[in-house]
């Protein structure tokens, strides 16, 4: 019988070399083929000259999965500790922007970051910015903070942290409470319980949360063209211009495309190889 | 873990959740704005709303993005728990490279999905269109379509795509927790396997499939990047909002951001009460036994 039920799976394994497996082909395919059809290599030799886009995106990318790690373990790790109903509430709580498409949040963002935006007006009211030009001498009417860096790994965290705290939430909460009570019977402090049983157990939603953070972080385009006004460029502007934006070329897009396919390989073999990634992976 | 937690990582957690949904706020205030403005307040309206019943491209858009979520969270669901029951049933060897390819869309970056299913979509319809027009040329019973193009088709395709891995995902750990005997012992007491299937793996599965059912739609609506390059000619409402951050924003968006959000949360507000309501029932009765 089991053989009988395994045929379930062969139409979304038909699916699968259609649209999973046969697209990423026509990248590599792409990749390595020049606008007349041959064979080259030069779209590789040509992301030589794009050296900053990915020194840049791979900053802004560490930073907003360090934020976002720096946040979401401790707020995880307090939510387990909280009664189950809290903890039900709370997972709702996370969840639920989710449900707001992330552009619309993204927009959001936007005029609360402007010059004369709602952050601006409320920093002129409490006198922030005249005792700032007072200190520093300066003339400001505002701090700009639109179309920055900042912003963007602002806008990255702010869209990301539910990624980093479901995953990291979801092992925490799972631990065995009598391994965490034999260490404080065998004399561990807090500070040793912590270090040396929850970290530890807790790295596979470590992982995970990074991975799910920082792919995203390192390949998007609408946070950084919506709240870097377009100037900080990232490999995900990079590969939207070859494809849809003015700079049309799709051979060095997917030049592109593939060597972040490279990176999310190498992302997933550091993480299978602390813990069977599929359960943990994404559990939200 | 039973202490509870202190007054300071109280009030961390409460600011966490101000950081995440005073952006949400700041829209819902400002969708009852008389002004324009997204900044200045300048009194009680409902313009906004009644505006926006009558803006055809953010209406279509958003019945695009409903219709579109919905349909790939259909069809997912079903064709994600089959898959799922077909590879549980599969010999190891074979199962663990068709799980590699299943995690793809999911591990791979947004963008390279989008991109390579865009590349997959064009290259397909130009081979179509020559295949077409060989068929229109050689008899005259029926006539192809020679131009295809991205559409809401490929909109579909794509989120379903993305979707179905979601559900194996949540599916998968319910099936290998459930005992295997179970499926025998129905075949040997003279179930077909069709019936082994609705009468017992079903039931023990069900609550994978809803939060597989879940998270997909989750997916379809937070959806932008692969909707972005594979949509062609329809709209999702967040490329119509894309579309507008390059110009000017209407403040109608707020408006649309204040229904859909009102509408989730009664939502899942639903959801819950009857979960937590099932779960004391279950308690009833297990003391009643």
């Amino acid at each position: 019988m089991k053989n009988k039920l395994s045929h379930l799976a062969i139409p979304y394994v038909i699916w699968m070399a259609l649209f999973v497996v046969a697209p990423i082909i026509m990248v590599v395919i792409y990749a390595f083929s020049s606008a007349d059809g041959g064979f080259t290599l030069a779209n590789f030799g040509k992301i030589g000259t794009y050296a900053v886009v990915f020194g840049r995106s791979f900053k802004l990318a560490i930073i907003a999965t360090v934020i976002c790690l720096a946040i979401g373990y401790p707020v995880s790790y307090m939510m387990s500790k909280e009664g189950p109903r809290f903890q039900r509430i709370a997972m709702v709580l996370i969840m639920l922007p989710m449900w707001m498409n992330f552009l619309l949040r993204t927009y959001s963002w936007m005029s609360i970051l402007e010059n004369n935006g709602l952050l601006n007006q409320l920093f002129q009211k409490i006198g922030l910015i005249a005792l700032y030009n007072n200190i520093f001498g300066t003339d400001l009417q505002f701090f700009r903070m639109m179309n920055t860096q900042g912003a963007v790994v602002l806008g990255m965290v702010y869209n990301y942290l539910p990624f980093m705290i479901l995953p990291i939430y979801s092992v925490i909460v799972k631990l065995d409470n009598s391994l965490i009570e034999a260490a404080r019977d065998l004399g561990a402090n807090s500070m040793n319980v912590f270090r040396r049983v929850i970290l530890p157990l807790s790295l596979p939603g470590v992982l995970s949360g990074i991975t799910m953070v920082f792919v995203p972080s390192v390949s998007t385009f609408a946070i950084s063209k919506m709240l870097g006004g377009g100037t900080e460029i990232l490999l995900g502007d990079l590969i939207e211009q070859q494809f849809l934006g003015g700079a049309y070329n799709p051979y060095l897009g997917s030049a592109i495309s593939l060597v972040m396919m490279v990176i999310v390989v190498i992302c997933m073999v550091v993480m299978n190889r602390f813990g069977e990634g599929e359960e943990q992976a994404v559990m939200l | 873990m039973n202490k509870n937690n202190s007054f300071v990582n109280r009030l961390f957690m409460v600011l966490v959740f101000v950081f995440l949904y005073a952006p949400i706020l700041l829209l819902i205030i400002f969708s009852f704005n008389a002004g324009s403005s997204n900044t200045i307040w300048k009194g009680f309206s409902l313009d906004w709303y009644q505006k926006l019943l009558h803006d055809r491209l953010i209406i279509q858009s958003v019945y695009t993005t409903i219709l579109v979520s919905l349909l790939a969270t259909v069809i997912s669901t079903f064709a994600g728990t089959f898959a799922a029951i077909g590879f549980y049933a599969m010999r190891r060897r074979t199962r663990e490279p068709l799980m590699t390819v299943n995690n793809i869309p999911m591990m791979n970056a947004d963008i390279v999905t989008g991109v390579s299913l865009c590349l997959f979509f064009v290259a397909f319809f130009s081979q179509w269109s020559s295949f077409a027009s060989w068929v229109n040329g050689i008899q005259s019973f029926f006539v192809l379509p020679t131009r295809l193009t991205l559409g809401f088709g490929t909109l579909l395709i794509a989120h379903i795509t993305f979707n179905i891995p979601y559900v194996i995902l949540s599916v998968s750990p319910k099936l290998r927790q459930m005992d295997k005997n179970l499926v025998d012992a129905a075949m040997d007491l003279g179930c077909t396997w069709m019936q082994a299937f609705w009468k017992v793996i079903l039931p023990e599965i069900k609550p994978g499939i809803v939060s597989g059912a879940l998270t997909a739609f989750t997916m379809s609506i937070d959806d932008f990047v692969i909707s972005y390059f594979t949509a062609g000619t329809s709209s999702t409402l967040a490329m119509t909002i894309y579309g507008m951050t390059k110009k000017r924003v209407t403040p109608e968006i707020n408006a649309v951001s204040t229904l859909l959000f009102v509408t989730v949360l009664i939502l899942l507000a639903i959801i819950n009460i009857r979960e937590v309501r099932q779960e004391r029932r279950r308690i009833v009765e297990q003391n009643r036994i």
